[in-house]
């Protein structure tokens, strides 16, 4: 590991601060329109149907793409400026991005308020939103490019100083997530400056829909890697540690963040499997690269129990499990971790059953899938970051947690709610509930079946609205509570220390060249086809 | 650089799981002949109403001499044209369904008829009902025959979720 410097002082206090809290203000809000519209669909309260689509559209911007981009922005600068103990490189450009993408939010959120822009978060042509809409989100993701460009060029720079050195797990990790960013903005970034902008300023008359939709599913699997990563960086380097052991194995870190990175792009048209514009060959091309990326999923949820391991028999636990019960249940880092942990299980089990070709006809586009990705993004991936905000902020505000007892509480609320959600919500999409309904209009004897599931389910977003709350109240009384010089920020320890790792583990110039070599492989005919096979472009249509 | 043989280990069962999960795959694709709607024909949407094959007297269930049968939809904001169709059980069945206007999603409750409805292209499903699938999810007639939903399952509009139909199933 690179050599203890003061790791206080070039933590980006300000910079992470700012970003973060957009990120969890705004995940409270998105939060409450998750309950408002399970209450509006079962008509608890009645309101019209676009409004319904409006808060969703909402909802699925803000946690999906706000939440996340700010989190991993403000805990990527945090991360790279204390595993590398250097200051960011560039803060005004640093500031720069944030304000960019806040601007971007600002402007994205107003057009959907407006009514104008009903295009739900995933805005599939030729439904075309204003331009409002499609501006801001252009904002929101080029906004984060100085991040982008600021992790890959310190990183280099670290290299540089410290040649055979290698780079400590939690920055190589973020690396990863930043060249990923790169390589996944491609496609949507195409779409939305070359087809949509033109057509919502008027400025075309007719979109390529199949096209469009391939460009998107180009961006719509590595963007989950891109919300997973920085979860993983946490789940390796900062909750073992807070666990009171090691990470079991720095090489399979590597190993992990490498695949994560290589795998997760060239597999985009599992989203557009039951799409008439790509052939049965490509899709089945893609799905068997879907199955790889299960791989390193399964590795991680081996280090890091492994890891945890090590905590409870430091602990004193004995036995095959009683190191379970050794471990610091009481401390909400650990905790977020491995509840975390837990949910990862069933997540992947219904991811794997997505990704499977032919069973997926069985639960597209049904209340399966909904309930599948607010499981494991909504479960998994933002315990990891309410215990990353445990962990990061008393070394941003220099005062201690307001409430260890009220943050234990929350994360076992939102474990407990966000099962209580999905266990019932996947259940519906086994009972061919569609998913993205205002209500249920259809025949009385199908949606009585639905009925019990959907109360229930109501029960789990209540819980998970009070767990929003608790976490950001208790976050706001943290920057008046009791001052406390934190420790500085350090990650965890490998059982045995990592002196060299090979090349190969330590940069990404050559899993870049395999990456452009499989993307050829994986996009070059499924989007060069619309140039050729005699496309009939789309009028736009309106949002309502 | 240093690998625990437990974790070695590991990652070899890990590697077998996900291989013989694609063999699956492969094996079901291949040999079953299980595949997705993935025609890749073109049409004209913008002109759907003058294209004969998807002309109001051409939509809905037509026999084919070799005794499948054919079953034509328009899928528009927010209906499906027709609303409802007869189609018999244990009968291989081919269904053709065009967007007239925006993105929409086609998927019958109990069968595992589905397809995004893409504007510009035709998609195409091949499949047979079986009455005991569909008669565990939908409404059994007095005549024995079954009724379940014909959903519009992606977002096309606030009148999205009352863009649904209905498909009898009869014995064969």
């Amino acid at each position: 590991m690179s050599a203890p410097g003061p790791a206080r002082s070039v933590a980006p206090r300000g910079l992470a601060l700012a970003h973060l809290w957009v990120a969890f203000g705004l995940f409270a809000v998105g939060s409450l329109l998750g309950l408002f519209q399970l209450l509006a669909r079962e008509r608890v309260v009645a309101v019209p149907a676009a409004t319904y689509y409006q808060s969703m559209t909402l909802h699925g911007v803000i946690q999906a793409f706000v939440l996340t981009t700010f989190f991993i922005v403000g805990f990527g600068y945090f991360v790279t400026a204390t595993s590398l103990s250097r200051p960011v490189l560039w803060p005004r450009l640093a500031w720069l991005g944030y304000f960019t993408m806040l601007v971007g939010t600002v402007l994205a959120a107003l057009s959907i308020a407006s009514g104008a822009s009903t295009v739900l978060y995933t805005f599939y042509p030729p439904m075309i939103a204003h331009w409002t809409f499609y501006a801001g989100a252009a904002l929101l993701l080029v906004g984060s490019l100085p991040w982008t460009v600021t992790t890959i060029a310190m990183t280099a720079r670290w290299k540089r100083e410290n040649p055979n050195q290698p780079v400590p797990l939690a920055q190589f990790g973020m690396a990863s997530c930043a060249i990923l960013w790169a390589w996944t903005l491609v496609g949507v970034v195409v779409e939305v400056v070359f087809q949509l902008l033109p057509v919502s300023l008027g400025l075309s008359g007719t979109v390529d829909v199949g096209l469009a939709r391939t460009l998107f599913s180009w961006t719509l699997h590595p963007i989950v890697y891109f919300w997973l990563i920085p979860a993983y960086v946490a789940l390796y380097t900062i909750v073992p540690k807070a666990a009171g052991g090691y990470l079991f194995s720095d090489e399979a870190g590597r190993i992990v963040f490498v695949m994560l990175l290589v795998f997760s792009l060239p597999i985009g048209l599992h989203h557009v499997f039951l799409d008439p514009e790509q052939a049965a060959g490509w899709k089945l091309l893609h799905a068997l690269g879907t199955f790889l990326v299960a791989l390193p999923t399964l590795l991680t949820g081996f280090t890091v129990s492994a890891s945890l391991e090590t905590a409870g028999r430091l602990r004193g636990g004995r036995g095959l499990f009683g190191w379970i019960g050794k471990l610091p249940w009481r401390e909400p880092v650990a905790l977020g971790g491995i509840l975390a942990l837990v949910t990862l299980l069933p997540g992947g089990f219904g991811g794997l059953v997505n990704a499977s070709y032919a069973l997926n006809v069985m639960v597209h586009n049904t209340a399966w899938i909904t309930a599948h990705f607010h499981l494991i993004f909504g479960g998994a991936v933002v315990l990891v970051y309410f215990a990353s905000a445990y962990a990061l902020w008393p070394r941003l505000t220099g005062r201690r947690l307001a409430s260890r007892g009220a943050a234990a509480l929350q994360l076992w609320l939102w474990f407990v709610g966000m099962l209580t959600l999905t266990v019932p919500w996947h259940s519906l999409g086994l009972l061919w509930m569609p998913r993205r309904i205002a209500f249920a209009p259809y025949d009385p004897q199908i949606v009585a079946r639905w009925q019990p599931y959907s109360g229930v389910m109501i029960v789990g977003g209540g819980m998970l609205v009070v767990s929003a709350v608790l976490f950001v109240a208790n976050l706001l009384a943290s920057h008046r509570s009791r001052p406390e010089m934190p420790e500085p920020m350090t990650y965890a320890e490998t059982l045995e220390p990592v002196v060299r790792v090979p090349a190969l583990l330590n940069g990404f110039t050559v899993w870049n060249w395999l990456l452009l070599a499989l993307m050829t492989i994986s996009w070059a005919y499924p989007i060069g086809q619309f140039f050729f096979i005699g496309v009939h472009k789309a009028l736009p249509w309106g949002v309502r | 650089m240093s690998v625990h043989p437990v974790e070695r280990r590991w990652f070899w069962i890990s590697t077998l799981l996900v291989v013989a999960m694609g063999v699956l795959i492969v094996y079901t694709a291949a040999a079953m002949r299980i595949h997705p709607p993935s025609n890749v024909e073109t049409i004209d949407s913008t002109r759907l109403h003058l294209n004969p094959e998807f002309a109001e007297d051409r939509l809905g269930v037509e026999s084919r001499a070799d005794g499948s049968v054919v079953v034509r939809l328009v899928m528009a904001r927010y209906s499906v044209h027709p609303q409802e169709i007869t189609v018999p059980a244990g009968t291989p069945l081919v269904i053709r369904a065009a967007s007239a206007d925006v993105l929409h999603g086609l998927h019958v409750a109990g069968t595992n008829i589905g397809t995004q409805v893409v504007p510009g292209y035709v998609s195409e499903v091949h499949t047979t009902i079986s009455l005991e699938s569909v008669a565990k999810v939908g409404v059994v007639n007095a005549d024995g025959s079954v009724t379940v939903p014909l959903y519009c399952n992606e977002y096309c509009g606030p009148g999205h979720q009352s863009m649904w139909g209905r498909v009898k199933v009869m014995r064969p």
